[in-house]
Parts: structure tokens; sequence; C-alpha cells
């Protein structure tokens, strides 16, 4: 399976690290190279540190409720530099507070550039089929 | 309530703990005025001993005050009291005829740039609050450990202006909850006390000392024994209690398991001498309490503390031992504690377990034990004897510490459903 490099990261309010040392020992598992970029990260410093990093995917995490809000900001910033256009981006967790939509919002997500949005209802399940076909796209 | 006599946490615990009674305490913020006003009137109206938690929200917590106030403005929920968004005037309407010597109010913020904060709640007219340089630093956030230290040496300094009106500011450590879960109890003794020590040498003159209950009840006895052990040495002519806050990891889903958890957590508060508790909630594990659910925790607790007895404190433990090489082996860096805290996570002698702040070696591990105690699976540099370590060193998969994160979740709910 061909190695990816990923950047894992979360939002800008988002405090928990539980989530971010979860996935990162389970990519490492799936045997690929993780950039974990730790708690409460600011949009404009993802940026910046994507940039450096030019990774082959961009995992965001988040679990405090304002994801939904946060990732709306988020993607632009990424989708409109030229270097990370293209970049697959998935983010999940616990998204929403409970009393949103999620589908409606999960769907806005993805018109906005995310690849996938996932909750943590869905299981691992759609996120692992994703880093699979990933892999599976790289090696073509 | 005496114009400019503030809050008086500190005395207000210690007199209750004299009278051989608990303080139980919520986790509670809500980002609306009339939503927060409601919740500190019915916790003040409850027939418990408690004290009153204003939570800020996750955007002011991190400075993102923009962000606070297009939620408002926008209707949007927020996870807390946006105090430094809110209007002055609306802060002390919040508070005005709620707060006061009977049922001091503590702001509870998670900043490790917490400036702003300070400012807002002792203009709010309260002087408690909590935190600490590093409990606050590194498991939330990319400040480094220095600007952290340097931002909480100006807080205890703002924050103890409010003797200018009579008030006595108090300041609670939350290092002896770092990570929430997996880190072993020494490593949360000896960072409790070196936060509260922080605060001591920048003014503050009452200050309370956070332990959270972890895996073990008879390693958790030990580490509240050994905290009061070394604050006793340690904290001479200061006003200091022990709090005890319920369970801070991946909590039960059952409400038998919640409430048996919450009990326990009680139990061990009272059986080790300390004076307060901070509750969860039957909704821990699946949304934001409401205030009923906050005013059924403190009435769950109050009751559970009225069936326990102070236990006989031992001698010297392990957990003890631990804490107090790692408290003496910071101390004898530096004359001044933060410094010596910065030296001390430089070089390792201090090392929190999964915590991935680039100030952290993250070069120390742990584990929970068959026995259900947390050991440490390496130390990295701490001064801790060998014969503490696990023998072989193990990295954890994804799995195994998914399954090391809802140990007391699985062992809560299991034991509700066994006791039917």
């Amino acid at each position: 399976m061909h190695r990816l490099n990923v950047v894992l990261t979360t939002t800008a309010s988002d405090s928990h690290t539980w989530n971010l040392i979860y996935l990162e020992l389970l990519l490492q598992e799936w045997g690929h190279a993780v950039t974990n970029l730790g708690p409460c990260m600011p949009p404009e410093l993802l940026l910046r540190r994507c940039r450096e990093l030019t990774p082959d995917l961009v995992v965001v995490s988040s679990v405090n409720g304002l994801g939904f809000g946060e990732a709306r900001t988020l993607i632009p910033l990424l989708r409109d530099c030229p270097e990370l256009a293209e970049t697959p981006v998935v983010i999940g967790g616990k998204l929403g507070t409970g009393v949103e939509d999620e589908a409606a919002e999960a769907a806005e997500l993805r018109a906005a550039g995310f690849d996938l949005v996932v909750n943590d209802s869905d299981g691992l399940g759609p996120f692992r089929d994703f880093v699979e076909s990933m892999c599976l796209r790289v090696l073509r | 309530m005496t114009a400019g006599a503030g809050n008086a946490f500190g005395a207000y615990v210690a007199r209750v703990a004299r009278a051989g009674q608990l303080v139980v305490q919520p986790r509670m913020g809500f980002g609306r005025p009339e939503a927060m006003r409601a919740g500190l009137l019915a916790v003040r109206a409850a027939s418990v001993t408690s004290v009153g938690t204003l939570t800020v929200d996750s955007f002011t917590r991190v400075g993102l005050h923009d962000a606070a106030r297009r939620a408002l403005d926008e209707g949007r929920a927020l996870n807390g009291y946006p105090i430094v968004t809110h209007a002055p005037a609306t802060n002390r309407a919040v508070l005005d005829g709620a707060v006061g010597p009977e049922f001091p109010v503590q702001v509870r913020h998670g900043s490790s740039r917490p400036q702003a904060i300070i400012s807002a709640l002792t203009l709010a007219g309260l002087d408690t609050t909590e935190g600490g340089p590093v409990s606050y630093c590194l498991p939330y956030g990319r400040t480094g450990l220095r600007e952290s230290v340097r931002n909480w040496r100006e807080s205890c300094e703002l924050l103890t202006r409010v003797r200018q009106r009579g008030a006595e500011p108090h300041l609670e450590t939350f290092g002896g909850c770092m990570m929430g879960q997996l880190c072993p109890p020494s490593l949360l003794v000896a960072l409790s006390l070196l936060e509260a020590l922080f605060f001591c040498q920048h003014g503050l003159r009452s200050v309370s000392l956070s332990y959270a209950q972890q895996t073990d009840t008879g390693q958790d006895e030990q580490a509240v024994r050994a905290l009061r052990v070394l604050a006793g040495e340690l904290l001479a002519g200061v006003e200091w209690h022990v709090v005890v806050y319920t369970y801070m990891g991946v909590y039960p889903r059952s409400r038998g398991g919640a409430l048996l958890l919450l009990e326990e957590a009680v139990t061990l508060a009272v059986r080790t001498g300390a004076a307060r508790v901070i509750v969860k909630t039957v909704s821990e594990a699946h949304r934001l309490p409401t205030i009923a659910e906050n005013v059924e925790a403190l009435e769950v607790a109050s009751l559970a503390a009225r069936t326990v007895e102070r236990a006989a404190d031992d001698a010297d433990n392990e957990v003890l031992v631990e804490a107090r090489g790692l408290v003496e082996r910071v101390l004898d860096l530096r004359e001044d504690v933060g410094e010596a805290l910065i030296e001390a996570f430089t070089r390792g002698f201090l090392d929190v377990p999964y915590c991935l702040h680039p100030d952290n070696r993250r070069r120390s591990g742990s584990c929970i034990d068959i026995d259900g105690r947390l050991r440490w699976t390496s130390v990295g540099a701490m001064p801790i004897p060998k014969p503490a370590v696990m023998g072989r060193p193990h990295s954890l998969t994804a799995d195994g510490l998914l399954t090391s994160l809802t140990y007391v979740q699985r062992k809560f709910d299991g034991l509700a459903l066994a006791s039917g």
C-alpha cells in the first residue's frame, strides 16, 4: 500500500487531544506518515503548515460541536491556495451540537470543498474506505 | 453582602469544611445571559452546600471574541458564557443577587491567555477562577509555555487587584486534571502543587489544589493524601483546600453508571479530607447538561457525602514518594517557580504522557495495569524510580488506546448493569 503523507489537524476552538492521538496511531498502523499539528489550530497557521508540508491528505478532526461552523471558514482558505486546491481534505468527529440538520450541513461542507464529511455515528468505515481508495488512486 | 467584600470563596469552603461538610460544585455555562443567570439561581436555590460556576465558551477561551460576537448575533448556541463579549453591565446583571459570600461563584475558562477573562470577571465583581501556566497551556493549544507563564503571572497580578476593594482573590490549579485521563497520579499531584506555588509566588493567599479521579480508588486516595501532605509542607501561611474532580475522561453512558462514578468521586473526597467536589451529570457522555441535570448531580453528591466517613491517613505511599521527587527536582532548578517549570519541561524532568504540545518532550508513556491502576510505561528523564516503570515499554495501538480510554466507562456501565 502506498504511504501517504498526512497532515492531522483540528479547528481553531477545539482543544481536544485524544481524538488526534487516536487518529495518529490509526493512520500510522495503516502505514502512513502523520504530522499531528495538535489541538486549537488557527486556519491561517494550518494553511501555512500545509504549504510547507504539501501533504497527500489533510484530516480535520473536531469533537467540540462547533465543527460545522468553523469548517465553513477553513475550507475556502485551503481551496483558494493553488498548491492545495486539489489536495484531498476530510473532516470528521462530532461536528454539531445535535440541533443541526446534519445531512444538510455535511452536503454544504462537501459543496464548499471537503472531499469527505463523516460524523461519529458513521463509524470508521467511510474514512477507511476513503483512505484506501486514495492509496489505489496514487498507485495508478 | 457588604459592598466590595467579594466572594470570599476560600473562606466559604473553609467554613463548610469546619462544619464537617463537603462543598459540591457544577460545571455550567450558557451563552445567553438569561440562561446563565437561571443556572446560577437554580444551583443557589438547591438544598445543597454548593458554590456556583460560570464556565466561558470555547471561542472566548482561545481569544476568538469576534466569533463569540457573531454566534450571539446570529443566535447560534455557545458552549459557555462569553464573559468578555457581553457588556460589563450585562455580566453584573447576570450575577446581581445571585453571587455573594453565601454563594461564591468561580469562573472556569481553560485559557493560556486569560488576561481579558480575568479583567472581565473582576469588573463583574468576581474574584475567583482557576487554571495554571502548565495545565491551561500544554494540553489545549499552541501557546508556548514561556508565554503562558508570562500570561499567568500577569493574570495573578490582575486578580490580586480585587484586594483594593476589600476582596480576597482565590485561584484553583487545574494541574491535577492534566489530559483528563491516563496521566499517572504522581505527576498530577506534582503539577497541581507546582501551580499552587506559582500562584502564591505571584501574590495569591487563598488557593485550591485540584485532583481528578482516575482509574483506581486506592491509588486516587493515595494521590489526594499525597497532595494534602505536600500542600501542608509547602503552603505555610496560605489558605488552601483540595478539590476533587469527578472523572474527566470518557464517561459512562448509562444513568446508573454515571451516578455510581460520581458517588465514587464523592467517597474519594470525603475519605481523604478534600473539601470540595466538582460533579458530572448523567448526560456527560451524551451532550451538555441541562440545569436540572446539574442540580440532580449536586443532590446525589451531597447525599452520598453524608454516608461516608473520613478515613485515617496512611503514612508514606508510592504516589507521595514519586510526587515529592518530582516537586523537589523542579524546585531545585530555580527560585522562580515559573522559570523552574519552563526548565523542567525543557529538560524532560516533567513530561506529560500523550501531550502533543511542542514544549512537552513526549518521551513518557502510561497505561492501565491489569489491576486497574495507572502505571508508567516509560518516564523519559523524569526523576521517577525505575521500579515504578512497567518491565517492558510497549507502544499502544490505536485500538489499545481506545480500550484504555474507555476503561472507566465500561467498568461503571458494567457495574450499573450488574446491580440492575
